[in-house]
């Protein structure tokens, strides 16, 4: 059977499973549409907190991004696992114990005020839109390669699944069918994983093969050996060696961690479990879902950059295997036959490099330049469908929560019933699915810039304010608003000037203290809690019911949702 | 009474975190990132050992810390709940849990 035919039937098969879920768990309460009536078991909640966070980015790009920064990757990988260590110790069980539905809830109950719950839902929001756009836009990539359809079809096709759940379902149709996505995309990153370990190393491992030698076939010696000495042969980087600076690594490091533990669709699935025990126990569940597939990207970067270079280095182009020219079509990969001699250079010279290869074709194409199946390769779709899709869905869920429950329901329209809230959350996940189709099909500029802004924007406002809204019992609303407003502003003017305004003094010389955009939500984190810790020393302690708040939600015990 | 108790689990927890921390620290920013170059002198197998704390070892580490402050926060949890079981005189019959619910609501 052909691939495309193969990536039909899968494509087919896991969509249908998504629409059954979704039919079968219609939310029938604002309870079940927000917090999927809070008793989720902790096992599936970290299945689906683990499929809500890996996105596409995850899926597709990151170890395509790791094979081509060798150890610098690294940032990715420490970030975005590091971040649930915070999550499981400083919020998420807290804030399960807090019981409310939202993360705004929790700001504008906290620091009791209109003000900072409304600020909060506008960081909420901006947060999501800028995340949400991204997984629409690679959801469409996937479809216009794989099933020869327009990235237009694409993302409407995908719009329309995902409003299927997450309309009717709310919450609890996104849970259960989140549950499924992890296990679609786990299976589909893991499987051809493993055949290029076997393939390349003898181990079925992949983090063993990893740190094992090649076979005879790939030339012997170990895989990070062997891949240094290619690197240094063609001019490129060494792999195992770090180019970028040591500050710059870890401010993005911390940004990214900070940012992961204040990501308010991740914070609020530690909502839908039925007590404090289980937050803490979901969240360990979750981080070690997400670490299966964390350690295997770098091993499947570094297979992936030696198969290509020993692919396509110095070979006839008449002789070049298939999949070339098939992901030529879709300018993921470009050949420019510089000297005329009809064989592929590619080296780390520019002038003399003839070959460019997009970041993304080192997942997305690696089982075809490893020969595998092709049911193998047609996995690889379905996998990363259900990671865009299950990331879009976590995301429309805030934004459709933020607008109904804090923005009408606790803010402007108090009188009205429970009936009507539920209509209002289904009108405005509605509209965000329009709005995110149609920035998914009109991208702006590129998607994982845009996506280092998210990360970059939760750490600046929400991490900080939640931590010192549990651990810091004399915050006051005063300290907390201006920390957030401080915050989320630098950071904001910070990335928008380097990425948008002014691009071309995007580099080491111009940033501050030599740190890039995609690290400068760790300053913002900084200056939050110093202007927050500063403004609330000179103003008035926060009152006496909201102490016994904080006092509470340190206990063990069950809080009662109002 | 119950005042101290509190207090007493909320100086425990934090000892917990900030150790925990500390570990979470020192593997993450500490091995992989300022010390990254300096480990990688070491080698096991055919990983430098800064390397693979950097993309593989600190993420193994984060999972662990993780189910020990799991483990210890339960054990926590659980002295605290018999003995506010104690003090509210429930008898030896009575579930630790159901007590601090009825409490708390």
């Amino acid at each position: 059977m052909s691939v495309q035919l193969w990536t039909y039937i899968f494509v087919f098969i896991s969509f249908s499973l998504y629409i059954g879920i979704a039919v079968w768990s219609r939310a029938s309460s604002t309870k079940e549409f927000y917090v999927a009536g809070g008793g989720v078991h902790p096992l599936a909640n970290g299945m689906a907190t683990a499929a809500d966070w890996m996105s596409a980015a995850s899926f597709i790009s990151m170890a395509g991004l790791i094979s081509f920064l060798g150890r610098d990757g690294t940032f990715y990988l420490m970030g975005w696992t590091g971040g649930y260590v915070l999550l499981a110790m400083l919020l998420a069980p807290y804030l399960r114990k807090f019981g409310k539905f939202t993360v705004p809830d929790f700001i504008g109950d906290r620091y009791y005020s209109r003000t900072a719950r409304i600020i909060a839902v506008f960081c909420a929001i901006v947060i999501s839109f800028v995340y949400v756009c991204g997984q629409m836009n690679g959801a469409g990539i996937v479809f216009s390669r794989f099933l020869q359809v327009d990235i237009t079809t694409g993302v409407v096709i995908g719009m329309a699944i995902v409003f299927m759940y997450a309309v009717l379902g709310g919450m609890k149709g996104i849970t259960y069918t989140q549950v499924a996505q992890y296990c679609v995309l786990i299976f589909a990153f893991m499987v051809p994983a493993i055949f290029i370990s076997i393939l390349m190393t003898g181990q079925a491992i992949p983090q063993v093969g990893f740190g094992s030698e090649l076979t005879e076939a790939f030339g012997g010696g170990y895989l990070l050996d062997r891949l240094d000495g290619l690197s240094e042969e063609l001019g490129f980087a060494v792999y195992t060696e770090g180019q970028k600076s040591t500050l710059d690594v870890f401010f993005i490091t911390a940004a990214l961690m900070f940012g992961t533990a204040g990501l308010p669709h991740v914070i609020i699935r530690f909502f839908t479990v039925p007590n404090v025990r289980d937050a803490r126990k979901s969240a360990g569940y979750a981080l070690v879902f997400i670490a299966i597939l964390y350690t295997t990207a770098p091993a499947v970067s570094a297979f992936a950059r030696t198969n290509l270079i020993n692919t396509v280095n110095n070979a006839e182009y008449a002789d070049i295997p298939d999949w070339f020219s098939q992901w030529e079509t879709t300018n993921l990969i470009a050949f420019n036959d510089k000297n005329n001699d009809g064989r592929i250079q590619y080296v780390g010279d520019p002038e003399v490099n003839e070959l460019e290869v997009n970041r993304d074709i080192m997942v997305l194409a690696n089982p075809e330049i490893a020969g595998l199946p092709n049911w193998v390769v047609a996995l690889v779709a379905a996998g990363a469908l259900a990671a865009a899709l299950s990331t879009a869905a976590g995301l429309l869920l805030v934004i459709s929560t933020s607008v109904a429950h804090d923005l009408l329901k606790r803010s402007f329209m108090p009188g009205i019933t429970e009936k009507q809230e539920l209509l209002y959350a289904r009108i405005s996940i509605f509209i965000a699915v329009l709005i995110a189709g149609y920035y998914g099909i009109n991208p702006p500029a590129y998607v994982a810039q845009v996506v280092a802004f998210a990360f970059g924007l939760a750490a600046a406002s929400f991490f900080p304010a939640i931590v010192m809204g549990i651990f810091k019992q004399r915050m006051n609303k005063e300290g907390a608003i201006s920390g957030m407003v401080a915050g989320f502003t630098f950071t904001a003017a910070y990335i928008i000037y380097f990425k948008f305004i002014n691009p071309t003094a995007n580099t080491e010389e111009f940033w501050w203290f030599g740190i890039s955009p995609e690290g400068i939500g760790t300053l913002g984190t900084m200056i939050n809690l110093g202007v927050a810790l500063t403004i609330c020393r000179f103003t008035p302690p926060p009152p006496q019911e909201v102490q016994e708040i904080v006092e509470n939600i340190r206990l063990p015990g069950e809080a009662v949702r109002s | 009474m119950s005042n101290s108790r509190a207090t007493s689990y909320w100086k425990s927890n934090l000892k917990i975190v900030s150790s925990l921390l500390c570990v979470w620290f020192v593997v993450s920013f500490g091995c992989g990132i300022l010390l990254v170059d300096f480990l990688d002198n070491f080698r096991f197998g055919g990983f430098k050992l800064g390397f693979w704390m950097a993309q593989q070892g600190s993420i193994f580490v984060f999972v662990v810390l993780i189910y020990v402050y799991i483990l210890l926060m339960d054990k926590l949890d659980d002295q605290y709940n018999e003995a506010a079981a104690t003090d509210n005189d429930q008898g030896p019959s009575a579930n630790s849990h159901q007590a601090t619910e009825e409490q708390s609501a």
